[in-house]
């Protein structure tokens, strides 16, 4: 027999993101993204060229809206399936102070966090902000179904206000998408479900506890209901027989 | 003269587009203006029948509203209309003032400013602001960037339309198809300096009448405009059916349109950039093995604990 791997490797790790998360979150990525291509050709003409990806520039401006409400829909149900995580804690504003350990990848010197860290519950956060008004902001200038019913100085106000919103989440995304990139096992998490008990410990060691609590009450659980369950066979044996012809 | 149906080489503005447009022949090119002198209109609309007529353009034939507005405002196929109000003087008097409403062609002009698709708004050298409708993405953007309301989309194709100085005829030496209808000399055309000393000429015969008001429309808030009016109350212009006192394109267009956007393309570079060089000096963010070790034992701790648990089982 070869020898055993380690138990922390060959652990199958914690469920992070359930399939359902992991897709609604994948749909919204893809259609963000999307909605950035085909909305910074009209934030400026430096990346008109983008509109190439889309079949030319009309269809760009027609597109793009519908991308909107798609996105929308979505964002709508994830945010209210990760409302509960992303309240934000006294120890995340202590996490944000030493953002400079964040930064420089001290974080032995970081509180223990919950299963969001308080970078990930800003994004949260500047997103449930930011996409109601971009999609309310977008209805309003929407060509040729609204804004031909809406008040001009309302119809400027929106169309400034969605291209500083637009700015404010474009510059989130990147963030988010840079730390999917930085902290390693991050992306495996959206992408798999699963992240190993070590990662879950070192990045969010209040999640991690409350995740392994969960664990041993199980067991112990899952231990108490066989033994019921072993009892009841006992005392019932007609429950094993084969059913009657 | 549209776009690129002949090439006039003297675009010295273009909308969504920040490097210089073929201007080399914007010498000697001199800045035209049309003069539109509301004393002198009867309200005939024989120009709004010439712009169609011109223009090819056939609106629906709408209904009488109780009024003489016919159509009752702009539309894509009507690029000019006749606003008719009947104001009361502080005398008690009633004065029918008649107004021809079209693009004003502003020096600088708000459309050409909120334009996101390049080429689709040009300025010529003469002053025309132009809509180059192949470019048109059909966004509105325009709408909201024109402080006098005038352009207005197709429901059939989606694109910006309004009156273009008919400047096809204004490039080979003719004046726009309203001003040859007009009965009455009210719409008159030439250069911009012209029309300023002819409109100087009828404020002050209009003055010598008693309208000691009288004066040249050509606001400055927008830089001026190739199209002027001379009105009997300049103080208010406001009477005149709605027509701007002091336009200027909105702070919010510039707030939307100005410096802001480049700074902030800037910065969304800037921050793509931020992280890959953070990527490369802070290196990535690891789980250390300690960490696995720790995890280690508290697993091995816990599997002791389920066995003892099954020893004490009955």
């Amino acid at each position: 027999m070869s020898e055993p791997k380690p138990r922390a490797k060959s652990d199958p790790g914690i469920l992070r993101y359930d399939a359902f998360s992991r897709i609604n979150h994948w749909l919204i990525a893809i259609s963000f993204v999307m909605l950035v291509l085909s909305g910074l050709p009209f934030f400026h003409p430096f990346f008109w060229s983008l509109t190439g990806l889309f079949g030319g520039p009309t269809m760009t401006r027609i597109l793009h809206p519908y991308i909107g409400l798609f996105m929308a829909l979505f964002f709508a149900i994830m945010a209210i399936r990760f409302f509960k995580v992303s309240l934000i804690k006294r120890h995340d504003i202590q996490w944000l102070k030493q953002i400079k350990d964040v930064l420089s990848n001290h974080d032995e010197r970081l509180p223990p966090v919950g299963k969001n860290n308080a970078g990930q519950k800003l994004v949260y956060w500047i997103m449930v902000l930011c996409v109601p008004l971009l999609l309310v902001t977008g209805l309003l200038i929407w060509q040729p179904y609204f804004a031909d019913a809406v008040p001009i100085t309302l119809r400027r106000l929106a169309a400034m206000g969605h291209a500083y919103l637009a700015f404010l989440a474009i510059i989130t995304l990147i963030i988010h998408i840079y730390s999917g990139i930085w902290v390693k096992g991050s992306f495996t998490a959206m992408i798999r479900g699963r992240v190993s008990k070590p990662w879950a410990k070192h990045h969010h060691d209040l999640w991690y506890e409350e995740e392994m609590d969960k664990e041993r009450r199980g067991k112990e659980h899952r231990g108490k209901e066989y033994r019921e369950h072993e009892m009841s066979n006992q005392q019932h044996p007609s429950m094993t027989r084969e059913e009657p012809k | 003269m549209r776009g690129e149906q002949i090439n006039s080489q003297n675009i010295i503005a273009r909308s969504a587009t920040s490097v210089p447009s073929p201007q080399r022949r914007s010498g000697g090119v001199e800045t035209v203006t049309k003069l539109i002198d509301v004393s002198r209109c009867i309200g005939c609309k024989a120009c709004q029948v010439a712009c169609s007529e011109w223009n090819d353009l056939r609106d629906e034939v709408g209904t009488c509203v109780g009024e003489y507005d016919n159509p009752t405002d702009l539309t894509p196929d009507s690029w000019q209309v006749m606003r008719f109000n009947e104001h009361e003087n502080e005398q008690g008097n009633l004065e029918w003032l008649i107004r021809k409403d079209n693009c004003m062609h502003c020096a600088e002009p708000g459309c050409l400013e909120a334009c996101p698709a390049p080429g689709a708004i040009v300025q010529y050298a003469n002053g025309i602001v132009d809509f180059n409708s192949e470019h048109c993405i059909g966004c509105g953007y325009c709408v909201a960037g024109c402080p006098f309301d005038v352009p207005r989309i197709s429901k059939k194709d989606s694109k910006a339309y309004k009156c273009t100085l008919c400047s096809d005829r204004v490039s080979h030496g003719l004046e726009p198809a309203c001003v040859k209808s007009c009965p009455t000399g009210s719409i008159m055309f030439g250069t911009k300096e012209d029309m300023l000393d002819l409109a100087e000429t009828r404020t002050d015969f209009l003055k010598g009448r008693g309208f000691e008001n009288a004066g040249i429309y050509d606001p400055q808030g927008v830089g001026g405009t190739h199209v002027i009016y001379v009105l009997q109350h300049a103080d208010k212009p406001e009477i005149y059916s709605g027509l701007p006192k002091d336009p200027r394109i909105s702070p919010l267009v510039e707030g939307w349109k100005g410096i802001p956007k480049p700074l902030a393309s800037v910065a969304i570079g800037l921050a793509a950039f931020a992280g890959f060089f953070h990527y490369l000096a802070a290196g990535p963010k690891e789980t250390p093995e300690e960490e696995d070790e720790e995890v280690e034992k508290e697993m091995r701790a816990d599997e002791e604990r389920d066995q003892e648990l099954e020893e004490k089982r009955p």
